[in-house]
């Protein structure tokens, strides 16, 4: 091992074991949506309705005709979308 | 290695915290198969801390008994899953839900039928062969049936377990929501039903839509035991004793202590049934 | 199979096609109504996993939208497997050729993000190997839960905002590389590289020893982002 790398992995070593705060912010990035990455499958029946328009309009529905209307108003865009701020709740 | 007769709770990983900082008194824990099929990670140390304290079940979702095949692949994951968690108990479902290379993701129906019953006899055969353990089946939630079923599903499920020697999952709200739907009584099921061969029982929370002809029931996992489901649900203790008795929440499910309740519900009627076969 | 096969007859009317004769309900004429039941669980409980899986595409484009979208994606790239965190790896490329969400050019980023986490969510195990065995001139083991992306567009900064109780407001532009691992805790961070961390990691996930890994370049950062966080693992010995 040449002499500058073995200085690199003595100090990396030594800024690891130091638990520095940029660790902290990487953590708390995401919180909330851990649970939803943990697995999906169950047993339920989904929609919990047969009503006709349900069945037809909503889940085999058109997205074609729709227009995205999230959050993804409030990054500009080549197209030039801006608009509400209002975030959406999940 | 058996689950013990008491009630039993779905495990939510949202509720980890809470159960790691305060044990509940549940007898055993069960969750989906197909959700801890990953290769490592939180799942599995999840499985294996609530193992520590707690009987495990172990429900499939996805093995498709009532199809035209068994996913030979998956049936390896599964048995993987259990040769390394050895919960006690394994269950699946009288449905099928994969056709072709196709997931379906539903529990989706069969007509009761001579070539079915062949069909499920030997998928069910297969699938205990693999993982080397006894499989419990469970009773369907229905919402149609099949013109050319001519054996009715009590006799159908009696038949799978006398010829495939597998145990049987009573689920008590699926027994309310398919009788409401074809308009039959839920009591005369029951009467019909193999009860010596139950080794679990759920209960679950359905959604009632009304349609002209009455009420069409959906088996929504997504609410609170419905009054009518925890009378059946005595009315079938009295007839068994005391068994393991899972509590199924899987859409919006609630916070951790309502959760408790409906199994400290469920707790109560098995002692009282409990005390009743003691006397 | 049989062309009468019973559950074959059934599949069809999952897809929308006309009620099959041999179905019964009680009432007879509510039959169509009882078997929109199969079909919504269906279409409802596929959208409703493909959601849970892009949280943050859901929020960019709106409930509605988003189940509106699920049901073509699960038409063109049905589930295979009954393990559904396995399923939905090719929602990026769908949304790069999704006309109605062309004015959102970052979507398949933000959800090449989405994919990768859950991906390191359920990777394998390992044992992260002491520091002072650290060795340059083999190559390192990194977690197998570690990923790499290079992103054209500003999608770890969208995600960011978007995340819950996040204001969605992005002043980022141009393209940002992503780290994502499993840390000790199971979190799923996503850290921003700089071009030359970038390049050193592709090295060694490539499977170069540092010795050429590091040439050129200042190692440190990077070996303590990998230390710090136990990415470095025990390997199969050569």
């Amino acid at each position: 091992m040449n002499a500058n790398l073995a200085a690199a992995i003595a100090a990396a070593i030594s800024l690891s074991a130091v638990s520095a705060q940029a660790q902290t912010a990487t953590g708390s990035m995401e919180k909330c949506y851990g649970v939803a990455l943990a697995g999906q499958n169950d047993c339920a029946a989904g929609p919990g309705t047969t009503c006709a328009g349900s069945s037809t309009k909503d889940y085999q529905g058109n997205a074609w005709k729709l227009v995205p209307a999230g959050t993804c108003t409030t990054i500009e865009t080549p197209a030039g979308h801006k608009g509400s701020l209002e975030p959406i709740t999940m | 290695m058996t689950l013990p007769a008491r009630a039993g709770l779905g495990f939510k990983p949202q509720h980890f915290a809470q159960i790691v900082a305060s044990p509940p008194t549940v007898g055993f824990f069960e969750v989906h198969a197909e959700n801890y099929l990953g290769a490592g990670g939180a799942p599995h140390v999840m499985l294996e801390t609530l193992h520590r304290d707690h009987a495990l079940s172990v429900h499939g979702v996805g093995l498709s008994i009532g199809g035209d095949r068994i996913d030979a692949a998956h049936l390896a994951r599964i048995k993987a899953l259990c040769d390394r968690h050895q919960p006690e108990s394994f269950s699946e479902h009288l449905a099928w839900s994969s056709h072709g290379n196709e997931f379906l993701n539903d529990l989706l129906p069969l007509p009761y039928t001579a070539a079915t019953l062949d069909r499920v006899v030997a998928h069910v055969d297969q699938v205990q062969t693999a993982l080397g353990r006894r499989l419990l089946l469970e009773n369907p939630a229905t919402y149609v049936v099949f013109a050319d079923s001519d054996i009715p599903e009590t006799e159908f499920l009696a038949q799978i377990a006398a010829r495939s020697g597998c145990g049987l999952l009573l689920d008590v709200n699926n027994v309310f929501v398919s009788c409401t739907n074809h308009r039959t009584d839920p009591l005369a099921y029951l009467d019909a039903f193999p009860l010596h061969l139950v080794a679990e029982i759920h209960l679950g929370g359905h959604e009632a839509e009304d349609l002209p002809s009455g009420p069409l029931l959906i088996d929504s996992h997504g609410a609170e035991v419905a009054d009518p489901v925890w009378a059946l649900f005595a009315h079938v203790l009295h007839r068994t004793g005391p068994l393991p008795s899972l509590v199924e929440w899987d859409t919006d499910v609630p916070d951790w202590p309502v959760l408790m309740a409906e199994a400290q519900r469920a707790e109560r009627v098995l002692s009282h049934e409990a005390r009743h076969a003691a006397a | 199979m049989q062309p009468h096969d019973p559950v074959a007859r059934f599949r069809g009317v999952i897809s929308g096609a006309d009620v099959p004769p041999g179905l019964l309900a009680s009432p007879p004429d509510e039959v169509a109504q009882r078997v929109a039941v199969y079909r919504n669980n269906v279409a409802h409980s596929l959208a409703q996993a493909l959601a849970r899986r892009y949280p943050v595409v859901q929020r960019l484009v709106g409930a509605e939208f988003f189940a509106a979208m699920a049901a073509p994606f699960c038409a063109a790239h049905p589930p295979r497997s009954p393990v559904l965190q396995e399923w939905g790896g090719a929602f990026p490329g769908f949304l790069a050729g999704f006309a109605p969400v062309a004015g959102l050019p970052y979507l398949p980023d933000v959800a090449r993000i989405e994919w990768a986490r859950g991906l390191a969510y359920h990777a394998a195990d390992a044992t992260s190997l002491a520091p002072e065995h650290l060795t340059a001139d083999r190559p390192l083991a990194l977690h197998p839960s570690l990923r790499l992306l290079r992103l054209s567009h500003p999608a770890i900064s969208i995600w960011q905002a978007n995340q819950p109780g996040g204001t969605g407001l992005c002043r980022a532009t141009g393209p940002e590389i992503a780290l994502i691992w499993r840390s000790a805790d199971f979190q799923v961070p996503v850290l921003a590289l700089t071009p030359q961390d970038a390049a050193l990691i592709e090295a060694l996930l490539r499977g170069l020893p540092l010795t050429k890994a590091a040439a050129g370049c200042d190692p440190v950062p990077v070996l303590a982002l990998l230390l710090r966080n136990t990415l470095v693992c025990k390997g199969i010995p050569e």
